[in-house]
């Protein structure tokens, strides 16, 4: 159905056979590599199965699940649904606060809740301030992960300016069981929007010395310009979403287009990968849509914070949340990574039916042995790291 | 296109595939706003010719499976449920397949979109529906040697893995 991407024409290698000076060719054979589960380079337990031929790699199986934790079947053994947040949490942990949003918007859709406006105000600061976190993380470990080491200690000094005001907020600086259901734990501590726009001030420059340092730089740009390209077939074809959807070219946010909250009363553009440097699709268009929605996430926090109104941070909700025998919702939101859909069926009592995260990590995951396929052992670090995957997502 | 308009396209052209009359809905209330707890059961052995007409019909063009679950209902029914949504006609429909605990069978749609490919190996790995036609039908989370599907309702743990005791 789908083709396995070509090879560029500078690769003088083809599979199958080696030319010698003396103009021989050589027959060669494939062999296996394992790749992790313990690297590096794969951000976290993730097995690759490498099948190459000579550098080249012929196939490529990702073996998941070393950090499955049963995180569905914990959701059915809950006595109340508002202890499902903290296991939220712990799925991709590093963007906590957009997964606990999407359960908790979940389950205030099959109760038929409405929060109050200050809170999805909020939410949307905070889960805007997270993007930007993980955003961090994803650029200075694909910095790393490329060779270049001083952008990774840069935007780690950022991420920590980030966790502080998460800190002053709820007490935690990465699992934050911040967000229930039908509002917040409690309200902005005082300094906070204060603080926010001191931090949105000083971050602006941040991205244009990042970009210089990073996404400019020439050896970043020749080590990542047509590497990896996923193509915008494959990527719809595999339901891949966030910014590894709208670097193959795809103008496609769920803020945007199946909005859930106020996001898209905002005024802001979604980005999307044009092939600047190399084809659209590349690994270096990945790398710059996750900079560019950055600053698209600043103007966002701005507006937020200029418009939050007064009120209560919760909504009435009953102490036992029991939602309607049979009712069943399935809510997708845009976290960090993409696409962060719950399936929730309730069967009348106090404890979830069933429970499906549909994580984006998982599903952008299965797609790499379609795009590593045909390209060299030394770009596979590269494009597994463009994904940005989290493998506490991955294996739930 | 509404659910129903796609309910009564799908009927016409499928006609026993669908063995329901009528779109299903959750709850009691198919109210707007709650679109998504609208439904329509396929059979079971039928799931990929209706959803390659789905993803390929110009009206339709259902080119992305946001999510596919398994679940059993505890009254001896497994069910797998599609949510597919489209980028360019920007609607959505919740497609359900649905088979007994004796003869737990449906068929791969991840010929269809190659996203289901993992999906169902979790289908199959944590519920034990077996998922005829697919390609590459191993467990996914679970190492291959663990007994049971841990996410059916009657599923008990086993005391021993590798000499480890397992329940805690």
């Amino acid at each position: 159905m789908i083709q396995p991407p070509t090879l560029p024409t500078n690769y003088t290698v083809k599979p199958g056979q080696i030319k010698t000076s003396t103009g021989k060719t050589i027959r060669t054979e494939e062999m296996i590599i394992n790749m992790g589960p313990q690297h590096p380079s794969t951000h976290g337990v993730l097995r690759l199965e490498i099948v190459v031929d000579g550098e080249i790699i012929v196939d490529c199986i990702p073996h998941i699940g070393y950090l499955h934790r049963c995180f569905e079947k914990h959701c059915e053994q809950m006595t109340n649904y508002q202890q499902v947040i903290p296991y939220a949490d712990r799925m991709d942990y590093c963007s906590a606060m957009t997964n606990e949003w999407a359960f908790a918007l979940a389950a205030e859709r099959l109760l038929k809740i409405e929060v109050p406006e200050r809170v999805e105000y909020i939410r949307v600061i905070m889960a805007e301030l997270q993007r930007i976190a993980s955003h961090l993380i994803a650029v200075g470990t694909y910095g790393i992960d490329s060779g270049a080491f001083t952008p990774f200690l840069y935007t780690f000094i950022d991420r920590e300016k980030i966790l502080d005001l998460f800190e002053m907020t709820c007490g935690a600086r990465l699992l934050y069981n911040y967000i229930w259901i039908g509002g917040l734990s409690h309200d902005l501590p005082p300094k906070f929007i204060e603080q926010t726009k001191e931090f949105v001030a000083y971050f602006r420059p941040r991205v244009k010395m990042l970009n210089d340092l990073l996404s400019y730089n020439e050896i970043f740009v020749k080590r990542t310009a047509n590497v990896g390209v996923l193509p915008r077939e494959v990527a719809i074809n595999y339901a891949v979403s966030g910014p590894q959807l709208r670097g193959s070219g795809v103008n496609w946010d769920l803020r945007r287009d199946d909005p859930f909250v106020i996001d898209h009363k905002l005024d802001w553009q979604p980005q999307v990968g044009k092939g600047e440097v190399g084809t659209v699709g590349d690994c270096w268009d990945r790398h710059i849509v996750r900079m560019r929605e950055m600053e698209q996430s600043l103007n966002m926090i701005e507006q937020a914070l200029a418009g939050l109104p007064e009120g209560n941070v919760k909504a009435a909700i009953p102490k036992r949340i029991r939602p309607e025998k049979d009712a069943e919702i399935y809510v997708r939101t845009e976290a960090s990574r993409g696409e962060l859909g719950y399936y929730i069926i309730s069967d009348g009592t106090a404890s979830p039916f069933r429970v499906k995260a549909r994580g984006p990590a998982f599903v952008n995951l299965s797609v790499l042995p379609e795009i590593v396929r045909g390209g060299l052992i030394a770009d596979l670090v590269l494009t597994a790291g463009s994904i940005d995957i989290v493998l506490g997502e991955v294996d739930r | 296109m509404t659910a129903q308009e796609i309910f009564d396209v799908l009927k016409a052209k499928f006609g026993d595939a669908l063995p329901e009359e009528k779109l299903s809905a959750a709850g009691g209330s198919a109210a707007a706003g709650f679109s998504l707890q609208v439904w329509i059961t396929i059979a079971p052995g039928r799931t990929k010719e209706i959803c390659s007409f789905l993803r390929d019909d110009s009206e339709m063009q259902f080119d992305t499976l946001s999510c596919l679950s398994g679940v059993d209902y505890n009254n001896g029914t497994f069910g797998v449920v599609y949510h597919l949504s489209s980028m360019v006609q920007k609607h959505k429909i919740v497609l359900k397949a649905f088979c007994t605990k004796e003869h737990p069978h449906i068929q791969s749609v991840s010929s269809v979109w190659g996203t289901a490919n993992w999906h169902e190996r979790e289908v199959f790995d944590l519920f034990g529906v077996i998922i005829d036609e697919h390609p590459d039908l191993r467990r996914i989370l679970l190492p291959d040697d663990w007994e049971g599907n841990p996410l059916r309702k009657d599923y008990k743990v086993q005391e021993f893995y590798h000499g480890m005791k397992v329940p805690y």
